[in-house]
């Protein structure tokens, strides 16, 4: 499953959704906005998405994941809107009957999620507002 | 020349720039998106300096800049992704 959220996200929640009696291992990753960027101190960050095209991208990742790791079972899902220091933007669960499958798999979609996945951010810190990536990169 | 429409979309920095997060295009046959971008870098001078258009995607698959509209296609630039 792959979905965004305008909403706070609840991990353990999402790690009950996942769970199946013969998984042995479940593995939780939360990315988290932190204080800080490149040097500059970041209060918060807004997420903005293209969301029809971002949950099919996230859902193309999910169904060739699955395919790579075929004993487990995965979950994304990404919040939008304005988050602060502390809050978590994504939540990935990836439980599998054993520990490697689950580890390499949830490891697997955060990478792909930031190559592919049309998500943008805007850090605002004491300094103002910039989209993360733009300047002189594209 | 025959006309089709385009339905362009602006997301993050882009939809900042330009100042709303969709237009509308009337375009000749054979128009292509990197065109489209071409037109949107005379028209913003903050998107002056970038030559080559950022990503983009057709109807929300990503396509190559050279790729040919079609009457009722959804053409957004998607901008250097920075999800997670």
């Amino acid at each position: 499953m792959a979905y965004l959220t305008d909403d706070p996200i609840d991990a353990q929640e999402l790690v009950r959704s996942v769970m199946r009696a013969s998984d042995g291992a479940y593995v939780l990753f939360e990315g988290v906005v932190r204080n800080h960027h490149d040097g500059k101190a970041v209060e918060s960050i807004f997420y903005d998405a293209y969301r029809p095209m971002a949950e099919k991208e996230m859902a193309k990742i999910v169904d060739t994941v699955s395919a790579e790791f075929p004993t487990t079972a995965v979950t994304v899902v990404h919040r939008l809107g304005r988050l602060v220091v502390g809050d978590s933007s994504i939540a990935i669960v990836a439980a599998s009957p054993h520990r490697a499958e689950a580890f390499a798999a949830c490891r697997t979609i955060i990478d792909r999620v930031k190559q592919t996945v049309p998500i943008w951010k805007k850090e605002r810190g004491p300094d103002g507002e910039e989209w993360v990536g733009w300047q002189g990169r594209c | 020349m025959a006309a089709m429409k385009v339905r362009l979309l602006f997301f993050a920095v882009l939809r900042d720039i330009t100042g709303t997060g969709v237009q509308e295009l009337a375009l000749a046959d054979g128009t292509t998106a990197a065109e489209v971008w071409q037109g949107l870098r005379d028209a913003h001078a903050q998107l002056a300096g970038y030559a080559q258009p950022p990503m983009i995607a057709i109807n929300e698959t990503y396509a190559d800049p050279g790729a040919v509209l079609r009457d009722g296609d959804e053409l957004a630039f998607i901008p250097p992704v920075a999800g997670g």
